[in-house]
C-alpha cells in the first residue's frame, strides 16, 4: 500500500522543525559558539567621522598592551595589495582606509590579541589624526557641482555618479501620458534599512601553514560565493579555501557581502600564524554592514477616467554608499526594480534610474528585498493609492480593473518579465471580506465625526523570486543556478545536502520533506546538510527567497534521479521488465499485481548487494538546477488602523494577509516566514530606519537609535492561503521567505494614509513615527524622510 | 562591549561603603542595578577606577509607608518591586503608573528606583515623579545623613549633588495632603525607548479641590522641568474643570524645553505635553466624578 | 631531566586584579577566579562554555543573553560576574532535566516558536519566569512579559502561542 504522505512526513506536512532539537536546548552551533585550539580575537577600529584625510595613525602604544599579538593599519594590507577589493557590483570597495574614511564606522586599524577585552584595550590605545572633509548624505548634495569627490581612488571617476540605466519603451509610454485623461504622481523616500539579524557577522579564520589550506568560519547565507570571492582577492588556490557556515542567527540579506572583517581576519591568521576570530558587535552591525533601501521613488500614472492604467513612469535615485557592493545580477543595475506593476496590467512602462556614492556605509540590496523588489512594491502600491484617490475610485475597485486576470496567463509584462500563475482577484475578495472591507466606509465616517481616525490600507502584488535563469541572470559572472546530492544508503536512509544555506528557513526540515515526497522514505530518516563547502555541491546559497524556487527543485530532480535508478533495480528484483513497473509512495510494484512489489528500502539494499547487470551500484546523485523562470508569488494585505490626531500614534486594529505562494511544502513554515516578514514591514513602516545627520553621523548605529518592535508593539495576523501551483517548478512551490516584508509595508503606510486623508496630504515617508503623522494631520502636507536630519 | 579595568569591592554595610568612597577621592562609583552604569562601562563612557556593589548590603531593599504617611524607598528597591507592590498601586498612582513604563521588563528585575534618581538623567522617568510628588534624597556620609531635595538634587544631565563620599540610601515621598491622585505618561515608540516626552502629574485632594499639585517633564529638556509652579498656579484651591485643566495643559507645556531631533520638532514634543497633561487631568476628574 | 629550554608566556599587566567568586550554575557550584570587568554573559559562555546564552548587541537593548539571576530574568550582558557571586544563574542548559524537556522547550517546538533559535534561549528564560508567577497569563501578559526580547524572524506570534501552550500543559499537568 502507498505510504500515507502526512505520516511520514512528506509535501503539506506541518512537521515539526529538526533543527529545533539542538536550538531549544541552547545547543546551536553559531560562529561565536567555536573556539579552536590556540584562537586570538579579534576587534576593529571604525572611524568616527564621515569624511576626512588620515593624517596619521600611532599604533605604538596598542602594541605594547600585554597579550596583544598584532596590530593592522591599512598599511599592513596595502603592503600585501589587500586594502582594496572587488565587489559583487565590479567596484572596489577598500578593506581597511588608508588614503582617507568615506564612511563614518570604516575600517581603520584591527588588534588581534588573547581575548577581545585586551583588543579592546589595545584599541582605544591608537591615536588617528583625521582631517575632516565635508560630508554628502544624499544624492542631491553628491550631485552637487560642489560635492566633493567621494571616490577619488577610482581613475576617470569624476563625480559622484554610479550609473544610469534606463529599460523599458519611452516612446509608447510618452504616447500613454498624452491620451491619459488623469495623470497621477507620487514621490518617496524609502529609507535606508538594516536587516539586523539578531546574530551579528563574524568569523574565524583558520590558515594552516602545514597544509597550506584555510578554513574559514563565517556567518555567510553563501558560502561558495565567499569561497571564490575568497580566491580571488586573497588569491589563494580554491581546492585550499574552505568556507564553514554553521548555524546562522538569521540573515536576511545581512550575510550575503564579503565585508572587510572577513579579510582582514584571514590576512591576520596567515601573518599570527593562529586561528583568528573576528565577532562584531552590533554598533559595527548597523554602521557598517549591507543596509537596504535608501532610494527615491518617483512614478507617474497615466490614467484613462474609467480607471484604466494606460502605462507608468518611474524614476529612481538611488544611494549606495562610499561603495558600490550591491549582491544582484549583474545586468540589473538596480536590481529587479522594473518587476514593479508586474501584477498590473500595464500596456507602456519606462523606468530611468541614477545611482550615487554618498560618506555612507556600502550596499543597498539586502533585508528580504529580492533585488530591490521591496522598493518597486512599494512604489506601486503607494503609486496605486494615489491614483484611485486621484480618479476618486474605491480603492479595492481600482485595483480589479488593472489586476491581471486569471485567463491573462501567461502575461508578458511591459518590462519583459513572464508572470505564469494566479489568482489575484481571489485573493483580493478574501483579504478584503476578512478585514470587513464592505461596512467600512459607514464606519470610518462615524468614528470620524467621533474625532476617531479609522484607516484601511491595501497592498497587492506579486514579486520575481528564485533568481534565476542562467540566460538573464549572474552574479560576477557565476550563473544562478542550485543544486543538490542525495545519497541513499544501505538501510534506506539518507544524508541530502543542498548548495543553499539556511539562517533560520527551516531547510533540514523541508528539503527532507520533498525527499519523502518523491521517494517515499520518511523525512526523519533523511539527514540534511548545507554550508560546508567542502562536502556541499556548488549552490549560490539563500537570499533573494531563491532557495525553494531553486533549490528545492533541485532536490526534488535528484531524488528523481534516484527514483529512475531505483526503478531498475525494482525491476531487476521483481523479474520484471521496467515498463512493467509503477510507483506509489515508498514502493515499486508489478502493473496488474500491486501485493507483488518491493520497498524504497529493498531497492537501497539492493543497490549496494544485488544490482542488475551493467548498472553501477550505489543509489547516490546529484542535481543542479537551472530555473527556466522566475517564480511569482502573489499577496494580497490589507490592514486596519487607527490614529490619534493629538499624538499621532496608530495601532493596527486588524492585519489580514491572504498569499498564495504556490505549493506549500510544510504550511507552519511558511505561516511562520509571513509573520515573520509582516513584522518586518511593520516595522519599517512605524519604527525603524536609519538616517544621517548634516555632518554624516549615523543616527541608527545601535539599538537605541534603530528600533525594533518588541512583542508589545507588534501586531496579530490573520491568515489565509490560496494555492496556485507554479506551472515550470517540479513540486509547483514559488517561494514565501520576502513577500511579506515586499508587500507589507505598503498596506501599514496607506491605512494611516487613508486615515488622514481629509486633510489633504499625499504622503507621509516612513517610518510613520508619531512625530510625523502629527505634523502630516496639523499641516495637511507631506512629510519627507529624507536626510540629513536637522537639528536645534 | 568590553569595560576597561577596574578595581572592585562588594562590601556588607553602608559604612563601608562610605569608607570606600572616601578614600578613593571621587574615583570610585557606586553599582546598584547597574542598568546604567555598566552600559556606559562597556561603551567606555565611564571608565573608573573602583566600583563599589553594595547589592550584598541587608536591608536596603524596603518600600514601606511610616505613620506619618511618608513613603520610603530603600537603596535595592528594584523597579519591579514597585511594579508589583500593593502599597505603591493602592497609594501611589503615580509611581504605580510610572513603574511598568521604565525600560523593559528585564531591566526592572536589576535597576533601582534610587540608583535610576541618582543617575540624573534628562530622560529618566522616576526623576520626573520625584520632582512631581516632591520628594527627596536621603545621603549618608562620613559626617551622617542628609536629606536633600530632589529639586536640589540634580545639578545638570548626569550630575547629581552627593558628595564623593555620599551614598544615596533612599527615596523619601512626602505624604500626601488628602487623597492622592496623578499619573504617568509617556510617548515611547516602542517599550524601552527613550521618550520623547513623559509627563508626571500628581495631586493631592481634598473632595473635589486640588489641595496640592505637581507635575515634572522629562524628555523635553536638558534637565527633568520642573513644572510644579506652573501646574500648582493652575490647579491649588481649586475644582478641575475644561477651563482649570487647560490652564494648567498650558502654563505646563510652556515650562517645556524641548529640542528639535529626529523624535520630533519642539513644537510637537510641547504639543504631547499638553495634551498628556490634559488627559491626565480629565481621567483624575471623571474618576472623581464617578466616586462622587 | 631538565628542559633544554622553557618559553615565557606573555606575562599578564602586573596585579591584574581578580576575585574568586562562587557562583550556583544549573545547581552546580563553580568557584572561579576572574576579572571583575568580566561581563556575566562571558563568564557563562567563554569561561564556563555554556553557549546556549547569547550576544545579540550592545546596548542593553535586545534580552539574547537572559538568564534567570535568583530566579528573576535578567540581561546577562549587563551583570558584572562578580555580581553573581553567592547566587543562582539559570540558564536554558538548566532548564531540560536528564529525563525530559521543560514545557516551554516543548512548546516553543510544538508551535513553532523560533526559526533561527538566537533569540530562543533568553526568550524560554523571560517565559519560565512569567510562568512562575502567573501561571494562566493572557496573550496581553505573555507580550507584556517579554517585551524585553527581541526576536526578528517569528513575529512573536508563535513564541506567544507557545508560552500559552506550555501554561496550560503546566496547569494540567499540577
Amino acid at each position: 500500500m502507498a505510504l500515507d504522505e502526512l505520516k511520514i512526513g512528506g509535501m503539506g506536512a506541518s512537521r515539526r522543525r529538526v533543527e529545533d532539537n539542538r536550538f531549544i536546548r541552547g545547543k546551536g552551533n553559531y560562529v561565536d559558539d567555536i573556539v579552536l585550539p590556540g584562537m586570538l580575537h579579534m576587534e576593529i577600529l571604525r572611524s568616527p567621522v564621515a569624511h576626512a584625510r588620515i593624517k596619521s595613525i600611532d599604533t605604538t602604544a596598542a602594541w605594547e598592551v600585554p597579550g596583544v599579538r598584532l596590530v593592522m593599519t591599512g598599511e599592513t594590507l596595502a603592503a600585501r595589495n589587500l586594502a582594496w577589493m572587488p565587489t559583487l557590483s565590479y567596484d572596489t570597495q577598500a578593506v581597511m582606509a588608508t588614503d582617507k574614511v568615506r564612511f563614518q564606522g570604516q575600517e581603520v586599524a584591527a588588534v588581534i590579541a588573547d581575548d577581545p577585552y585586551i583588543a579592546k584595550d589595545a584599541l582605544s590605545r591608537i591615536v588617528v589624526e583625521y582631517e575632516q572633509l565635508p560630508a554628502i548624505v544624499n544624492p542631491e548634495q553628491a550631485a552637487s557641482p560642489e560635492a566633493p569627490l567621494v571616490r577619488d581612488d577610482k581613475v576617470n571617476q569624476d563625480s559622484n555618479k554610479i550609473f544610469d540605466w534606463e529599460i523599458g519603451d519611452k516612446e509608447s509610454t510618452d504616447r500613454a501620458f498624452a491620451e491619459a485623461d488623469v495623470v497621477s504622481t507620487i514621490d518617496l523616500h524609502y529609507p535606508r534599512s538594516h536587516p539586523s539579524p539578531l546574530e551579528t557577522c563574524g568569523s574565524i579564520a583558520d590558515y594552516d601553514r602545514a597544509t597550506g589550506k584555510l578554513t574559514v568560519y563565517m556567518t555567510t547565507q553563501a558560502p561558495h560565493i565567499i569561497r571564490a570571492a575568497v580566491a580571488m582577492v586573497a588569491e589563494l588556490p580554491e581546492h585550499m579555501i574552505r568556507i564553514v557556515s554553521p548555524d546562522l542567527g538569521g540573515g536576511f540579506g545581512n550575510k550575503v557581502p564579503v565585508y572587510p572583517g572577513y579579510v582582514i581576519a584571514i590576512l591576520a591568521s596567515i601573518l599570527t600564524e593562529h586561528p583568528v576570530k573576528w565577532v562584531e558587535d552590533r554598533s559595527s552591525n548597523l554602521i557598517s554592514t549591507g543596509f537596504g533601501r535608501d532610494v527615491y521613488l518617483q512614478g507617474q500614472l497615466a490614467l484613462r477616467k474609467d480607471g484604466k492604467i494606460l502605462g507608468m513612469r518611474m524614476h529612481t535615485i538611488s544611494d549606495h554608499g562610499a561603495f558600490y557592493a550591491d549582491a544582484q545580477p549583474t545586468k540589473f543595475k538596480i536590481g529587479l526594480m522594473h518587476s514593479t506593476f508586474a501584477a498590473y496590467d500595464v500596456p507602456a512602462a519606462h523606468l530611468t534610474s541614477e545611482g550615487w556614492y554618498t560618506n555612507k556605509a556600502p550596499g543597498g540590496v539586502a533585508y528580504r528585498c529580492s533585488f530591490r523588489v521591496t522598493e518597486a512594491m512599494f512604489f506601486q502600491e503607494r503609486m496605486m493609492h494615489a491614483a484611485a484617490n486621484d480618479l476618486g475610485m474605491d480603492q479595492a475597485e481600482f485595483r480589479r480593473i488593472n489586476l491581471v486576470k486569471d485567463d491573462q496567463f501567461p502575461y508578458r509584462t511591459a518590462f519583459g518579465f513572464l508572470t505564469d500563475s494566479g489568482q489575484y482577484g481571489k485573493c483580493l475578495d478574501i483579504a478584503l471580506d476578512a478585514i470587513g472591507y464592505a461596512n467600512f466606509k459607514e464606519e470610518q465616517e462615524e468614528a470620524r465625526k467621533r474625532g476617531k481616525l479609522l484607516g484601511i490600507g491595501i497592498s497587492t502584488m506579486t514579486e520575481p523570486l528564485g533568481a534565476g535563469n542562467s540566460r538573464e541572470y549572474d552574479i560576477i559572472g557565476i550563473k544562478m543556478f542550485d543544486s543538490a546530492e542525495l545519497r541513499v544508503h544501505m538501510t534506506g536512509k539518507a544524508i541530502l545536502r543542498t548548495g543553499a544555506k539556511t539562517q533560520g528557513q527551516g531547510h533540514e526540515t523541508t528539503w527532507a520533506q520533498i525527499v519523502a515526497h518523491e521517494l517515499g522514505i520518511p523525512a526523519e530518516d533523511i539527514v540534511v546538510e548545507e554550508g560546508d563547502t567542502d562536502t556541499a555541491p556548488f549552490g549560490m546559497g539563500t537570499y533573494a527567497s531563491r532557495s525553494t524556487p531553486v533549490a528545492g527543485a533541485a532536490v526534488a530532480m535528484v531524488a528523481r534521479k534516484i527514483r529512475a535508478k531505483a526503478r531498475k533495480i525494482a525491476a531487476h528484483l521483481l523479474e520484471v521488465s521496467e515498463e512493467d513497473i509503477e510507483w506509489e509512495l515508498g514502493r515499486f510494484y508489478v502493473r496488474g499485481n500491486q501485493e507483488r512489489g518491493v520497498t524504497i528500502q529493498d531497492c537501497a539494499l539492493a543497490a549496494y548487494s544485488n544490482v542488475p547487470d551493467g548498472l553501477e551500484p550505489g543509489l547516490e546523485n546529484n542535481a543542479y538546477y537551472d530555473p527556466p523562470n522566475l517564480t511569482w508569488p502573489f499577496a494580497a494585505y490589507v490592514c486596519k488602523v487607527e490614529v490619534d490626531p493629538e499624538t499621532g500614534v496608530w495601532d493596527v486594529l486588524k492585519f489580514v494577509a491572504v498569499d498564495d505562494c504556490g505549493v506549500r511544502i510544510n504550511p507552519m513554515i511558511v505561516e511562520g516566514q509571513i509573520m515573520g516578514g509582516l513584522t518586518e514591514a511593520y516595522a519599517m513602516a512605524s519604527m525603524q530606519y536609519i538616517t544621517f545627520d548634516e555632518e554624516g553621523n549615523c543616527i541608527g548605529s545601535n539599538f537605541m537609535d534603530y528600533l525594533l518592535p518588541t512583542a508589545w508593539e507588534t501586531p496579530g495576523y490573520e491568515l489565509h492561503e490560496v494555492v496556485t501551483p507554479c506551472p515550470h517548478h517540479p513540486i509547483g512551490a514559488k517561494g514565501i521567505g520576502e513577500c511579506a516584508t515586499v508587500g507589507g509595508p505598503a498596506a501599514f503606510v496607506n491605512a494611516v494614509m487613508n486615515a488622514i486623508e481629509h486633510t489633504g496630504v499625499r504622503n507621509v515617508d516612513m517610518p510613520l513615527m508619531p512625530n510625523r503623522v502629527y505634523e502630516a494631520v496639523q499641516t495637511g502636507r507631506d512629510v519627507s524622510g529624507a536626510p540629513p536630519v536637522k537639528g536645534d | 562591549m568590553y569595560p576597561s579595568q577596574f578595581a572592585y569591592d562588594a562590601p556588607t554595610s553602608v559604612n563601608e561603603v562610605i569608607a570606600i568612597l572616601d578614600r578613593s577621592n571621587g574615583e570610585a562609583k557606586v553599582l546598584a542595578g547597574g542598568q546604567s552604569l555598566i552600559p556606559m562601562l562597556k561603551l567606555r563612557f565611564a571608565s573608573p577606577e573602583r566600583i563599589v556593589d553594595i547589592n550584598n548590603i541587608d536591608g536596603l531593599d524596603y518600600i514601606r509607608q511610616d505613620p506619618d504617611g511618608s513613603l520610603r524607598i530603600g537603596a535595592l528597591v528594584r523597579h519591579e518591586d514597585l511594579e508589583y507592590s500593593d502599597l505603591i498601586a493602592e497609594t501611589q498612582p503615580t509611581l504605580a503608573a510610572a513603574a511598568s513604563l521604565v525600560a523593559d521588563p528585564l531591566v526592572r528585575t536589576r535597576g533601582t528606583f534610587v540608583g535610576s534618581v541618582c543617575h540624573a538623567d534628562p530622560q529618566g522617568d522616576w526623576a520626573a515623579t520625584m520632582i512631581a510628588l516632591d520628594g527627596r534624597v536621603v545621603a549618608q556620609g562620613p559626617s551622617g545623613r542628609r536629606e536633600i531635595a530632589m529639586k536640589d538634587f540634580v545639578l545638570g544631565p548626569f550630575t547629581n549633588a552627593l558628595a564623593y563620599n555620599e551614598v544615596a540610601v533612599e527615596a523619601v515621598i512626602p505624604p500626601a495632603k488628602g487623597t492622592r491622585k496623578g499619573s504617568y505618561l509617556k510617548l515611547e515608540r516602542r517599550v524601552g525607548d527613550f521618550a520623547t516626552a513623559s509627563v508626571a502629574v500628581a495631586l493631592d485632594m481634598n473632595g473635589e479641590t486640588v489641595q496640592r499639585a505637581g507635575c515634572a517633564l522629562a524628555g523635553v529638556g536638558g534637565k527633568t522641568i520642573d513644572a510644579n509652579a506652573e501646574i500648582s498656579a493652575a490647579l491649588v484651591g481649586k475644582t478641575l474643570d475644561a477651563a482649570t485643566i487647560e490652564a494648567a495643559a498650558d502654563a505646563v507645556a510652556g515650562a517645556s524645553d524641548p529640542r528639535t531631533d529626529h523624535r520630533g520638532s519642539a513644537a510637537y514634543k510641547r504639543q504631547i505635553v499638553k495634551t498628556f497633561v490634559t488627559r491626565i487631568l480629565t481621567h483624575i476628574a471623571q474618576s472623581e466624578q464617578k466616586a462622587a | 631531566m631538565t628542559s633544554l629550554y622553557e618559553e615565557i608566556p606573555t606575562a599578564p599587566a602586573a596585579d591584574v586584579p581578580t576575585r574568586r567568586v562562587t557562583i550556583t550554575v544549573n545547581g552546580e557550584k563553580r568557584t572561579l577566579d576572574i576579572e571583575p570587568r568580566l561581563l556575566l554573559a562571558h563568564l557563562i559562555r567563554q569561561g564556563l562554555q555554556l553557549t546556549g546564552t547569547h550576544v545579540g548587541c550592545d546596548t542593553t537593548g535586545c534580552g539574547a543573553c537572559t538568564v534567570l539571576l535568583n530566579g528573576r530574568p535578567a540581561k546577562s550582558c549587563t551583570v558584572l560576574a562578580v555580581q553573581a557571586d553567592g547566587r543562582e544563574v539559570t540558564t536554558v542548559e538548566g532548564l531540560a532535566s536528564a529525563q525530559q524537556l521543560d514545557p516551554i522547550q516543548e512548546g516553543f517546538k510544538e508551535e513553532h516558536g523560533l526559526q533561527c533559535g538566537f533569540c530562543t534561549p533568553g526568550m524560554m528564560l523571560a517565559a519560565k519566569a512569567l510562568l512562575e508567577r502567573n501561571p494562566n497569563p493572557t496573550e496581553d501578559d505573555v507580550r507584556w512579559a517579554l517585551s524585553g526580547n527581541i526576536c526578528r524572524c517569528t513575529g512573536y506570534q508563535n513564541i506567544v502561542k507557545a508560552v500559552l501552550w506550555a501554561a496550560e500543559t503546566m496547569r494540567e499537568e499540577s
